[in-house]
């Protein structure tokens, strides 16, 4: 026996680490629960290999500014005044965006839509890899003492780059969109289809989840559809470089390149907090003529306020129960319980169109009496679903254009000469 | 003092000093995780494998080439966010079946040392790949192309980085 023990030794140790091994991956397979995936092993490695990485990037980021701050500053002058007039393209073109961002925001005023965006980020530079193709991961210069946590959203300012899979003291574990474990909501920007973006097993990224009967250009611009709770909507994915379909030919095989290079990665975003909150229209646009004319001219003083079984007038939010107004006003839904909270100018009610008092902060929707509603219970006027120019599944904030008669801006231009 | 491993075999067998047993392998792990975000072409090559094969090799003790390979190998799953111990068990095979082989082979030559990396290489991906998808369920594809190129690349690399880590060798 002794004789059999030792000459088979080596291959009895052998099989003994790998049964270890083994059961150890069985172990870890029958656990699916991510909470308890960062074992004792794992956060040694990390600690091992982590502070290196850090101190090398950390060194290569610092002598790399001291040389491009400090030393190679040939052509910032030419590079200064190039910026310098980009900067006045861009303010002609924010004037232009501010507009219609505006249009938008009383469109989703009026549709009571609730805006999710970026509230808090942080920003993280990128050490590490996971160093293996079957793990298209990368490790990150925060951690749980940054307020780092699982599932946070990473991005960089070209588009998605991953999301947060574990958590470290100083570092944590980012999943890239192009790992064939991830999965992003994604929505096409203009067809409006929606699919999940996974990875695949050589590093590209599929869109999946498209019926095979539908049209998909490639070219097209990939968005997050914010589904997955985890990326805030409307973020970029990527584009549509090849679309086939598949072998079963339910779904097309769409292969999308990745808007941000997750082959190069330095600097990353980690969004800490999302905000949800109810769009509110600031009626900060135009200023009617006849408002203005009204300022100068002497006037009547204010009307004191209407007795509540006024027949609606004084009651803010509600239309004037004229069959031959045109005018009424609309209370965008956060003002509905306190005071305005627009930065408006004050402007004084037209005292021939209407008996309503306009608050601070109404929007003027002239021309439209027709289209609106009054909600009794709120107090809150909303548009009349048929008449909106937003089809389902898409946006309010896609088409403000198609949707300006809505706002009464057009009214307010025609007022206003 | 050098710790030693020798397998009591009546060929060459080579200890290493306790710095370069613990820094080569976490250097070649270091090296993996930070060079391919500078260069991502780099992530075809495996270094702690192939410093797993030398020191396997070099010890030509099967038992210290087994444990060598597992504990690189689990290091290395430890840094993927994949399942522990995939790359554990493809390395403890490899450290094995190349301190076996040291024994019985030529392994200072640059020829054999090519040849072996690159079989050992492929042994090292078939292990992880049937591992993966019948234990983990990993969907991975396997190309013969990319895995004999990969191998190629791997087996180059592998005979310039033996010569360098010969340096560290210290006779029994």
């Amino acid at each position: 026996m002794e004789t059999v023990l030792g000459r088979y030794r080596n291959l009895i140790i052998l099989v003994g680490v790998l049964f270890l091994q083994v059961l150890g991956l069985a172990v870890q397979v029958k656990r699916t629960s991510d909470a308890e995936s960062t074992r004792l092993i794992r956060v040694w490695a990390v600690g091992a290999i982590t502070p290196l990485e850090r101190s090398l990037v950390w060194g290569q980021t610092y002598s790399g500014n001291l040389w491009h701050n400090y030393f190679y500053l040939r052509g910032v002058r030419a590079e200064n005044r190039q910026l310098k007039e980009q900067i006045d393209q861009l303010r002609l073109e924010q004037v232009r965006l501010n507009q219609d961002a505006e249009q938008a925001h009383r469109l989703q005023a009026l549709l009571s839509f609730k805006e999710r965006y970026i509230s808090k980020t942080v920003a993280a530079q990128v050490i590490g890899s996971s160093g293996s193709d079957q793990s298209r991961s990368v490790y990150i210069d925060k951690g749980v003492s940054d307020g780092i946590a699982p599932d946070m959203a990473v991005i960089t300012t070209d588009g998605v780059v991953g999301k947060v899979l574990s958590v470290f003291p100083s570092t944590s574990l980012v999943l890239l969109i192009n790992d064939q474990s991830s999965g992003v909501g994604a929505i096409l920007e203009k067809s409006r289809l929606q699919g999940v973006l996974r990875g695949t097993p050589n590093g590209e990224v599929m869109l999946e989840r498209v019926m095979s009967d539908e049209q998909v250009a490639p070219g097209e611009t990939l968005l997050t559809s914010g589904g997955d709770q985890i990326f805030p909507k409307g973020l970029p994915l990527g584009r549509v470089a090849k679309v086939a379909g598949t072998d079963s030919g339910l779904f097309l095989n769409i292969k999308v390149k990745p808007a941000a290079n997750l082959g190069r990665l330095e600097e990353v975003l980690v969004v800490l907090a999302k905000q949800e909150h109810q769009a509110t229209a600031e009626a900060t646009g135009r200023v009617r003529t006849v408002d203005i004319m009204a300022q100068r001219l002497p006037s009547v003083p204010d009307k004191p306020a209407v007795s509540a079984g006024g027949a609606g007038a004084g009651v803010p939010g509600t239309a004037a129960n004229d069959g031959a107004a045109k005018t009424i006003t609309v209370k965008p839904q956060s003002q509905a319980g306190g005071k305005p909270q627009t930065s408006a100018p004050p402007v004084r009610p037209k005292p021939a169109e209407s008996d309503t008092t306009r608050p601070q902060g109404s929007i003027s929707m002239t021309g439209v009496a027709n289209e609106v509603g009054t909600n009794p219970a709120s107090g809150v006027t909303t548009a009349a679903p048929p008449k909106t120019v937003i089809s389902p599944g898409k946006p309010a904030i896609s088409q403000p254009k198609t949707a300006t008669p809505a706002t009464g801006t057009p009214a307010s231009e025609d007022d206003s000469h | 003092m050098p710790i030693t491993y020798t397998s009591g075999e009546q060929v060459e067998v080579y200890r290493f000093r306790v710095p370069v047993t613990v820094g080569v392998p976490l250097l070649a792990l270091f090296l993996q995780a930070f060079v391919p975000l500078r260069f991502p072409f780099f992530s075809i090559f495996d270094l702690p494998l192939l410093v797993t094969i030398f020191f396997a090799m070099a010890r030509r003790n099967p038992v210290s080439g087994l444990l060598t390979g597992a504990l690189i190998g689990l290091i290395q799953d430890a840094l993927t966010h994949r399942a522990i111990g995939l790359y554990g068990i493809a390395k403890t095979v490899v450290g094995f079946g190349a301190s076996s082989l040291g024994v019985k082979l030529d392994v200072e030559n640059a020829g054999a040392r090519f040849l072996l990396t690159l079989g050992f290489y492929l042994v090292h991906s078939a292990v992880y790949f049937t591992v993966a998808r019948g234990m983990v369920s990993l969907t991975l594809d396997w190309s013969w192309s990319r895995g004999v190129m990969a191998g190629l690349a791997n087996a180059a690399v592998g005979v310039a980085l033996y010569f360098v880590l010969d340096r560290f060798k210290q006779r029994t």
